[in-house]
């Protein structure tokens, strides 16, 4: 027989809330890279989120430092490698506005063909990690996966052929771009982008007449109109939340005013929004990408003479901010120059960092199934993030 | 919901402890030996080697379950930069790494294979060794890129662990940046090929001059 | 407001010249920074926050540069201030623009700035036992970092 005594009691409160920390560590299966989410949960609702990033701290502006500006667009093109046409096009654009350099026609519509393809080609993985993201690796959301990657390894293919490299490349070099396209490469062009523009046709139908998809992108991860501009995050989220701001329309850069294209601008500010903001982009990328084909003037591709060294480029004291509407937001750079071959400080806008911020700000409320629909929705790449 | 989020509080990481590179192998050099089968297995299967002719079912048995371990290698989805671009390229629908058996897993407790995709950074890699020690033997890892092989174009960076194999063992490395995803699926069979050799006492084997 | 708008105020409250070429930059004393960040906010109109970063001028000290936008009109101003020489405090713009935060952060993290009135001031990018500030100029770029190398 027991003691009554003896035997303590333990008083368990079931009306309070009971929080559980939870990792979504550095290592989890949506396929976005190195991220740390440390949630707080609240039985399956989020209460608040610490995002930790930094594994992928790659010390982009000190090695700045230390490149010249012929070195450095290579390595500029891996801070946001999904898209890196546009990360090297900021930092040769910084370069040529310091040092005044003009760019020869041909060669602003080389890399607004090449930004354009770049922005369908990330689109494109976009969709297709987002889907399996939501839909499971082994589930349904492969489909979208496989025939996103299907459509993109086509303008990889575009890429190849210019270039010689599928992801990360040597286009841009200050004072124009580094190679020409071959012959024959326009018309394929053309081809391939009819084939992505009826096939993203498929997958818009596909997707909205899909009722789980719609149950989990709709009102899903709102930005209000004021949190997104205080916070600074750009490009389609930006414009899913109703401001319409787009720096090629806005602020342009390497003759994006010749061409004739609408702003998608949605103001829902979910993810939905967001998707709709980011297919209509595709159409008109392909749009953009034809009236540059078809209006490709001729002539030189550089103003700059060839290379010879490393450390021929040299850009006299000054600095300036150049910014280019990158698929992700506005992605810029801020260079200080000192009058020899390397920059004194390079600042890398990326575009990533500032869209992860505003998680701590719209995750709080969501169900914790919601968190990757999310990150998704906000297309985060991680070496822009931690540079 | 106004709400700030919580300030972690972070424990300094275990490789602090240490004063530099060789007092961290030293650690590892008193890590079992994961290769090694039991005492008995070993009495059992030496015994059979050399019996005249048991030799025959030695290596037959040998091949067998090396031909079944390298068709069914899965790998633990572990991108890390642009190079799992590349890799996410190659396990989809043109380079399709299914037909290799290789299914991507994101489970560390249930794969076989690491493919480091990507750079180390100094805070990744504790991380990286943690996932690494969660699979089962017997594993392996590839390498995938030069910022994996040698810290590649970063490599003078002060973040930047140069090279993957600073922090677990490496058998197959394969260069570019990124590597195309022929590249991978040459790293892939190469792998395929070592694992063929794998012996029956469980010793990875020898480079092959002829292939490595 | 548009550009000339923005200027002509800007001149009249802070009494500094304000650059135009190649960008609209002011630069003011450490004192009044977080004055001047909510007057580009509410008087200005630019609410959207681009950037937040620092320099380290060597013997001159550090210097804070934000880039502010004003959407409405397209208006884009920096706003810099010169922290003396040796001195790594500032005054947080976080209660001004949410955006702030993870920049100053970062600042904190690569400059050793730190900026009162921040909320959470810890490192974002290195590991939170991390010793130095990387982007300082007495910094090498291939510092070691044991057991690494």
């Amino acid at each position: 027989m027991l003691d009554q005594s003896t035997v303590s009691r333990v008083e368990m409160d079931w009306s309070g809330p009971e929080r559980l920390t939870m990792n979504m560590g550095p290592q989890h299966p949506s396929a976005h890279g190195v991220f740390r989410a440390i949630v707080t949960l609240e039985g399956e609702t989020v209460v608040a989120v610490d995002a930790v990033i930094g594994y992928l701290h790659r010390c982009h502006e000190k090695l700045s430092e230390t490149l010249t500006y012929a070195q450095y667009p290579s390595i500029a093109s891996k801070t946001d490698y999904v898209a890196a046409m546009t990360s090297e096009f900021a930092y040769v654009l910084a370069a040529e506005e310091i040092g005044k350099f003009e760019v020869p026609k041909r060669a602003q519509y080389l890399r607004v063909i090449v930004a354009e393809l770049q922005r369908i080609a990330s689109h494109l993985l976009w969709l297709g990690t987002w889907c399996m993201d939501m839909g499971g690796a082994l589930g349904g959301g492969a489909t979208i996966f496989l025939y996103c990657i299907r459509e993109r390894e086509l303008i990889l293919d575009l890429f190849e052929a210019l270039v010689g490299a599928r992801l990360l490349y040597g286009f841009f070099q200050v004072g124009g771009t580094r190679y020409d396209i071959p012959d024959g490469w326009a018309q394929k062009c053309r081809e391939t982008i009819d084939v992505i523009d009826s096939r993203v046709d498929e997958y818009q139908r596909m997707l909205e007449h899909n009722a789980f998809f719609l149950a989990r992108a709709k009102g899903v991860g709102i930005v209000s109109r004021e949190l997104a501009q205080d916070v600074g995050i750009a490009g389609p989220l930006l414009r899913g939340s109703g401001i319409n701001w787009d720096l090629r329309r806005n602020a342009p850069y390497s003759s994006y005013e010749d061409f004739d294209f609408r702003v998608p601008v949605e103001t829902d500010g979910d993810c939905y929004a967001r998707y709709r903001v980011r297919m209509a982009e595709f159409r008109q990328a392909i749009t953009i990408v034809r009236q540059a084909l078809d209006k490709l003037p001729s002539g030189p591709i550089s103003s700059r003479p060839a290379l010879k060294s490393v450390a021929q480029i040299r850009i006299p004291k000054g600095e300036a901010y150049a910014r280019v509407e990158g698929p992700r937001g506005e992605v810029g750079t801020y260079m200080i120059s000192d009058g020899s071959a390397k920059p004194y400080r390079m600042k890398w806008r990326g575009a990533s960092f500032s869209n992860l911020a505003i998680l701590p700000h719209i995750i709080p409320g969501h169900k914790v199934a919601d968190v990757v629909a999310i990150m998704g929705s906000v297309d985060p790449v991680f070496g822009e993030v931690d540079r | 919901m106004a709400l700030d989020p919580p300030v972690p509080v972070v424990p300094a990481p275990v490789w602090r402890s240490f004063k530099d590179l060789q007092e961290w192998e030293e650690l590892h050099k008193t890590r079992p030996e994961g290769d090694k089968h039991s005492a008995l297995f070993e009495s059992i299967t030496e015994g059979i080697h050399s019996f005249p002719g048991g030799f025959v079912v030695t290596t037959a048995a040998d091949a067998f379950l090396n031909w079944a371990r390298k068709s069914s290698v899965w790998p633990v989805t572990f991108g890390l930069a642009c190079c799992a671009i590349e890799m996410m390229a190659t396990f989809a629908s043109r380079f399709d790494v299914e037909r290799l058996g290789m299914v991507p897993w994101a489970s560390p407790r249930h794969s076989d294979l690491m493919i480091v995709s990507g750079t180390v950074t100094i805070k990744m890699a504790p991380m990286l060794l943690r996932i690494y020690d969660q699979m089962p033997d017997p594993k392996w890892a590839v390498s995938m890129g030069s910022c994996a092989n040698s810290g590649g174009p970063f490599r003078h960076g002060y973040h930047v662990v140069k090279g993957v194999d600073r922090v677990i063992p490496v058998d197959v490395y394969v260069p570019g940046c990124p590597p195309p995803p022929e590249s991978l699926l040459n790293g892939l069979l190469l792998l395929q090929d070592q694992i063929a050799h794998f012996k029956k006492t469980g010793r990875k084997a020898p480079p092959n001059p002829k292939v490595d | 407001m548009t550009v000339e708008e923005t200027r002509a105020a800007l001149a009249s409250t802070f009494g500094v010249e304000v650059a135009s070429a190649p960008l609209m930059s002011i630069t003011v004393s450490p004192d009044r920074w977080e004055e001047l960040g909510r007057f580009a906010k509410e008087t200005l109109g630019c609410r959207f926050f681009s950037f937040l970063t620092a320099v380290d001028w060597k013997e001159q000290g550090l210097e804070v540069i934000a880039k502010v936008d004003n959407l409405d009109d397209n208006v884009a101003l920096m706003l810099k201030t010169r922290l003396g020489a040796g001195v790594t405090t500032c005054s947080s713009l976080t209660p001004v623009y949410r955006g702030a935060d993870w920049m100053e952060r970062e600042c904190f993290d690569m400059f050793g700035i730190r900026f009162e009135n921040h909320r959470d001031l810890r490192r974002i990018l290195l590991e939170d036992t991390w010793e130095g500030h990387p982007l300082l100029k007495s910094y090498a770029v291939d510092t070691p970092h044991p057991p690494y190398r």
